[in-house]
């Protein structure tokens, strides 16, 4: 068959990816640099291709609770935001963790704190990978670096969260939100049929059958032995996901004797670094994580034994560098490299930035 | 005794959509006859198989444990929401949120307005006690002007405080909402009217009008510090004047 290629937005990327994926709804809040995401979808008429449902919300608490209302019935639904309306969102992810539930988030992230800037930022890496709101769970993280990789990461995205039962969030940045990239795009995809839904997902709520109990779903959970117990499962599916979904690109990493990480915007940068750094005779590499959480751990671990200076490059102001250290556990110095507010650093700040800290002169 | 117990015999049973589980309430709670009147209109409409009810925070968190109908419990303030994707994903459904006044008309406002306004197709089953019940008795949106509470503990000043909020005369006002009202459950005529107006808005949501609402004035003796019998006079007394009981909005003639 024919490749279909178009020419997109990132964030348009991301909404012809949900319909094409079968998704069944789509909620949220206009906040730049994303706000394209629902544009489109509303452009596209999604209500008439798939079926697949799209609201604007009267804000993302709102969103973020339809997302969990359809969730809980099965259904595979979604939000977007930027930032701002991302920390709104916490509240809703932590109870749609706790009621181990699949749905997908995209953060295209701005520079914070506050209403900050709508320049890329890559500064809610924390709020991301360590949870982001109340309570012991985490988000399965996916960092894209291309429209390519945001249209592929929807479809991933939903695959993982349905698979584990927990909430994916695509992390991405608003430069990468706002390029325009030739993007391969899929076939289109029906909508599962109750059928499928009822066999996928036996725990929603899609009508009590009368040769079933009724399903309830809910994160509450008063006695504190249960709510261990509860919470214990919870755990175990993150140690299975750092056990089987950690994900990563190495570029130029097996002779490296210094080693970049980087994600998102910033591997982009990285990457010309590499190069630059490698006319200049110096052996540079880049590990680029894809799954933020679960972390590539043992890689790091592993390049640690290699290389001689690791440098983390982000668009914060050293975020994503503590779970370097503690991969690396001292073993080789780990520095980090950021810019802020905005600011996506050069490729010549990078390569200067492992000469002075790993080189000298 | 067990030989009377025969078919023929029977006036009254508990209804096949509300579980075996213990209610937690207080006694002389209001929360229990609501349960028990939207279970008996689930049973009666046979509309079992296709209910899914959204639980709020607050006494009624447990809601979910007592329906035997596919439940799911929201976070504080949001079952409009949860609500609103679920009718829109499952438009033929029989979709209800169960709220109390703090969580429908404190947290939750912003919900319970853009989904009324939106005329989402739900039941909003909203049960006024004036107090949040649930965390020890503080005031809320809707505590009456004087009334103690454990966050007013010399009365509501209206001043200081801020003015009770009349929620269900505003969502009147959007074009929205279809069938609204206000009941109360401590009376047995009251009840059967309760009921009436309850049965009337799952119908009504079954047609697909909209969002149909229906408040519930009710007790709560334990936040209130009155014994049930005494609650229920203040509740007449007080509450009734300000929260008058009947049909705000009725759908028009044809
Ligand atoms: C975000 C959040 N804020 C506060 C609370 C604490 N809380 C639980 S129930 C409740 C009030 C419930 O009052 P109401 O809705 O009137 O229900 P009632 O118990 O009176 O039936 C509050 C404030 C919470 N659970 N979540
Ligand atoms: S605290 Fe009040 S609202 Fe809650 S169960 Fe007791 S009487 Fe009912
Ligand atoms: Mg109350």
């Amino acid at each position: 068959m024919k490749k279909e290629l178009r020419l997109m937005k990132g964030n348009e990327a991301v909404a012809e990816a949900a319909i094409r994926a079968g998704a069944d709804g789509y909620f949220g809040y206009p906040i730049t640099p994303q706000s394209e995401v629902m544009e489109h979808l509303m452009s596209e008429k999604p209500h008439e291709r798939t079926g697949m449902v799209v609201l604007q919300a009267e804000s993302e608490i709102a969103a973020i609770n339809m997302v969990y209302g359809a969730a809980g019935a099965g259904k595979m639904a979604m939000t977007s935001s930027s930032s701002p309306g991302i920390s709104l969102k916490q509240e809703g992810l932590s109870y749609i963790a706790g009621a181990e539930l699949p749905c997908l988030v995209l953060n295209v992230v701005r520079g914070g704190p506050g209403l900050g800037t709508i320049q890329p930022g890559q500064s809610d890496y924390f709020q991301a990978v360590k949870g982001g709101g109340h309570g012991d769970y985490k988000l399965i993280t996916l960092a894209p670096s291309s429209v390519q990789e945001m249209y592929d990461f929807v479809e991933l995205g939903f695959d993982l969260a349905f698979k584990y039962r927990n909430p994916a969030m695509i992390l991405s940045d608003g430069a990468i939100g706002q390029m325009m990239e030739k993007v391969e795009l899929t076939e289109e995809k029906s909508r599962r049929t109750m059928e499928e839904l009822i066999k996928q997902c036996p725990w929603a709520t899609y009508g009590k059958s009368p040769d079933r109990d009724h399903n309830v779903i809910t994160s509450l959970e008063l006695d504190a032995a249960k709510q261990e117990k509860v919470n214990h499962k919870i755990q175990a599916k993150y140690r299975e996901l750092e056990e089987k979904e950690v994900r990563y690109e190495e570029i130029m990493c097996e002779d490296a004797e210094f080693l970049l990480v980087a994600y998102g915007t910033s591997s982009r940068i990285a990457q010309k670094a590499v190069r630059q750094a490698r006319e200049n005779g110096i052996k540079l590499g880049l590990l680029r994580p894809i799954t933020l959480f679960p972390f590539p751990v043992k890689k790091l671990h592993e390049m640690a034994g290699q290389v001689k200076g690791i440098l983390s490059v982000e668009m914060s102001a050293g975020q994503m560098i503590e779970d370097v250290r503690l991969a690396v556990n001292g073993k080789v110095p780990a520095e980090h490299f950021g810019r802020l507010g905005g600011i996506i650093p050069s490729a010549n700040e990078i390569v200067e930035a492992v000469q002075k800290n790993f080189i000298g002169g | 005794m067990e030989d009377i117990k025969k078919p023929e015999n029977l006036v009254y049973q508990k209804s096949k959509v509300m579980t075996d589980k213990v209610l937690h309430y207080c006694p002389g709670c209001g929360h229990g006859t609501a349960h028990r009147l939207v279970a008996e209109i689930i049973e009666e409409l046979d509309i079992q198989h296709k209910t899914i009810g959204i639980a709020p925070v607050g006494c009624s968190v447990l809601a979910y444990d007592y329906f035997n109908v596919d439940f799911q419990e929201a976070a504080h303030g949001r079952a409009p929401a949860l609500a609103t994707a679920i009718a829109r994903l499952y438009p033929d459904h029989a979709v209800f949120t169960y709220q109390g006044d703090g969580d429908l008309a404190a947290i939750g406002t912003a919900e319970t307005i853009h989904a009324c306004n939106r005329g989402e197709n739900i039941v909003i089953v909203f049960v006024n006690n004036g107090i949040y019940g649930m965390t020890g008795g503080q005031m809320a949106p809707t505590t009456l002007e004087g009334m103690k509470s454990s966050t007013s503990p010399y009365g509501r000043d209206l001043k200081m405080m801020g003015n009770p909020l009349k929620m269900t005369e505003l969502v009147a006002q959007l074009p929205g909402t279809y069938y609204v009202t206000r009941q109360a459950v401590h009376k047995p005529g009251k009840v059967r009217k309760a009921k009436k107006a309850l049965k009337k808005a799952f119908q009504y949501q079954q047609e697909k009008k909209g969002t149909q609402f229906v408040e519930i004035v009710s007790n709560c003796n334990s936040g209130w510090k009155m014994t049930p019998t005494k609650a229920n006079e203040w509740m007449e007394n007080n509450m009734f004047p300000f929260y008058p009981l009947g049909d705000i909005k009725v759908p028009e003639e044809k």
